[in-house]
């Protein structure tokens, strides 16, 4: 199969996969427990806590909280923020982020806060003007991804965290708005360093660099405060009850330290394979166009909308050339609306439902990308041959 | 996903075309949803009798798939027995679809009754049972409610 969905998921490393196996299987201790295999089995938890602190620029490795999924690390961030403030019940968020954001902050609406979604440009991108002029007096709140998992851009999140900074200097220390980005697409694929971003709290997780799924963090700076998620046993701090994924931490930790060894080779690498991909598709298919930022995106991700098709009928026909990636269309949203980020960025439903999003890998080779170039531009003529748009625009353009 | 009667509808879809002097076309769904499905029926005026149909859709797998199975289930079909075919048999004749694109399927009843409403106004004629299509995106309107 030629995987072109890595923005879903990653397949887990297999040097990973045999680390992890030693703490199913040898290393199997509660590491709460007083003997030595527990021992052992915290002191691989602690390695693992340097390990993602150190990737992320933390200060502290106490400042990472191990969670189950990138969903509750910002679920977590998000709900902790408004359960321990009580000066203000403004939030600030953008029209792009992952539907768990915008889920959360719908939630939190019922509950009567008040939330402003934050247009963006063209391209996806809100800027640092948009949030400082969003900002009001009972903002406690702000909550922009890095980079997005659609169409890859990627957002000014130091300038952003800059602006902040310069609001809360004329703010009592119990009164700052805190911000949160969702990094989720972003770790282990482009530098990310808490401190020259401004963030307060960020959330990653392990499956998105061939880590395992079931296991992500949150990272909170210290002195910011963080509401326990579940009462019970000790575990992260007293915030997180429940016997540790061990396994899952240990491996997200040694796949953090194999992606940061190769991020910068692998960016240089992705983005080429990425540009080659872009141009190619978009020279070989009329009527298709590039979704997101050209240059300020994702190395690994490429997304482009094909007019007067519908995505998942493309998807259904690579996948029968083997071919595997995800698209902006109603049909594989399990809604009926198309992409909220496509619809954001001004494409018209039609086109939000024609799009396509190959998301490149470690993995990912130059034959493999030839061998898509080679079959898409046939699904695509295929379908627009099945489509009554299709039919429509090329009897106005003959007349 | 989907069964693999959909799953060969859609990617050797029967009758998909145009009819250049079809005598009933229906044009049904909507961009914003995802499906537009325009259907072409050849009725013979003496016997009543669709001798041919063809389709073009946009919309996923399931929209193609029940538009396809539709052409076939309305040829050699009289006007009457035509207006008998529903969401539900178009359906069970593809053994079965996600519960999410059951929406598909109402769209193919919609337009043989679009197409075959668009004949009667052409050829003056009433046919018994069947009225002016509605708004062509209700059926969504009704899914999101569920």
């Amino acid at each position: 199969m030629i995987y072109l969905d890595n923005a879903a998921t990653t397949a887990l490393r297999p040097e990973v996969f045999d680390t992890m196996i030693e703490y199913m299987r040898e290393n199997y201790a509660n590491p709460s427990s007083i003997y030595q295999k527990a021992g052992c089995a915290k002191v691989a938890m602690d390695v693992a806590r340097e390990k993602i602190a150190k990737a992320i620029s933390a200060d502290h490795s106490n400042e990472i909280f191990f969670t189950g999924s990138g969903s509750e690390s910002i679920n977590w961030a998000i709900k902790s923020v408004v359960n321990n403030t009580t000066h203000g019940k403004h939030i600030i968020t953008t029209k792009v982020e992952h539907p768990v954001v915008l889920r959360t902050c719908e939630f939190l609406e019922k509950q009567g806060f008040d939330v402003t979604y934050l247009p963006v440009d063209e391209f996806g991108m809100v800027d640092a003007q948009q949030v400082e002029e969003a900002i009001l007096e009972g903002t406690i709140l702000v909550a922009v991804m890095m980079a997005n998992n659609e169409i890859g851009t990627i957002m000014p999140i130091a300038e952003i965290g800059e602006v902040i900074a310069k609001v809360n200097e004329t703010r009592e220390r119990s009164e700052r708005i805190l911000f949160f980005t969702d990094a989720i697409q972003a770790v282990g694929h482009i530098p990310v360093d808490v401190n020259a971003l401004n963030v307060d709290m960020l959330a990653l997780s392990g499956h998105k660099f061939y880590a395992p799924k079931g296991v992500g963090a949150l990272y909170v700076r210290r002195g910011v405060k963080l509401m326990p998620l579940i009462h019970g046993g000790g575990q992260e701090r007293g915030r997180r009850g429940g016997t540790e994924n061990v396994s899952g931490i240990v491996g997200m930790g040694y796949a953090i330290d194999l992606a940061m060894a190769e991020m910068e080779a692998e960016i240089t690498r992705q983005t080429e394979l990425r540009d080659y991909l872009i141009t190619q598709i978009l020279e070989k298919i009329p009527h298709s166009r590039l979704n997101g930022h050209p240059i300020k995106r994702l190395p690994g991700n490429a997304n482009i909308t094909f007019d007067f098709i519908e995505g998942e009928g493309m998807l259904l026909m690579l996948d029968f050339n083997d071919i595997a990636a995800s698209s902006g269309s109603a049909c594989t949203s399990g809604s009926l609306d198309p992409s909220h980020v496509l619809l954001a960025v001004g494409l018209t439903h039609e086109q939000a439902h024609g799009s396509l999003r190959l998301s490149l890998g470690k993995d990912t080779t130059k034959q493999e990308l030839d061998k898509l170039i080679e079959v898409l531009p046939n699904i695509v003529e295929r379908l627009r041959q099945m489509s009554p748009l299709w039919e429509d625009y090329q009897r106005n353009s003959v007349t | 996903m989907y069964s693999e009667k959909v799953m060969d509808y859609f990617m050797n879809p029967r009758n998909m075309g145009e009819i250049e002097n079809a005598n009933g076309v229906g044009l049904v769904g909507n961009a914003k949803c995802g499906d537009i499905m325009k259907l072409y029926l050849d009725i013979d005026d003496a016997t009543g009798i669709i001798r041919d149909a063809k389709f073009k859709t946009f919309g996923c797998g399931a929209a193609v798939a029940t538009s396809s199975i539709s052409t076939e289930m309305v040829i050699g079909k009289t006007i009457h027995e035509a207006l008998d075919i529903t969401n539900r048999s178009v359906t069970e004749a593809l053994d079965g679809l996600p519960p999410l694109k059951i929406h598909c399927s109402l769209l193919a009843e919609e337009a043989i009754r679009s197409a075959l409403w668009d004949y009667a106004q052409k050829k003056g004629i009433k046919i018994e049972g069947l009225q002016a299509p509605e708004s062509t995106d209700h059926h969504h309107h009704l899914n999101d409610e569920e």
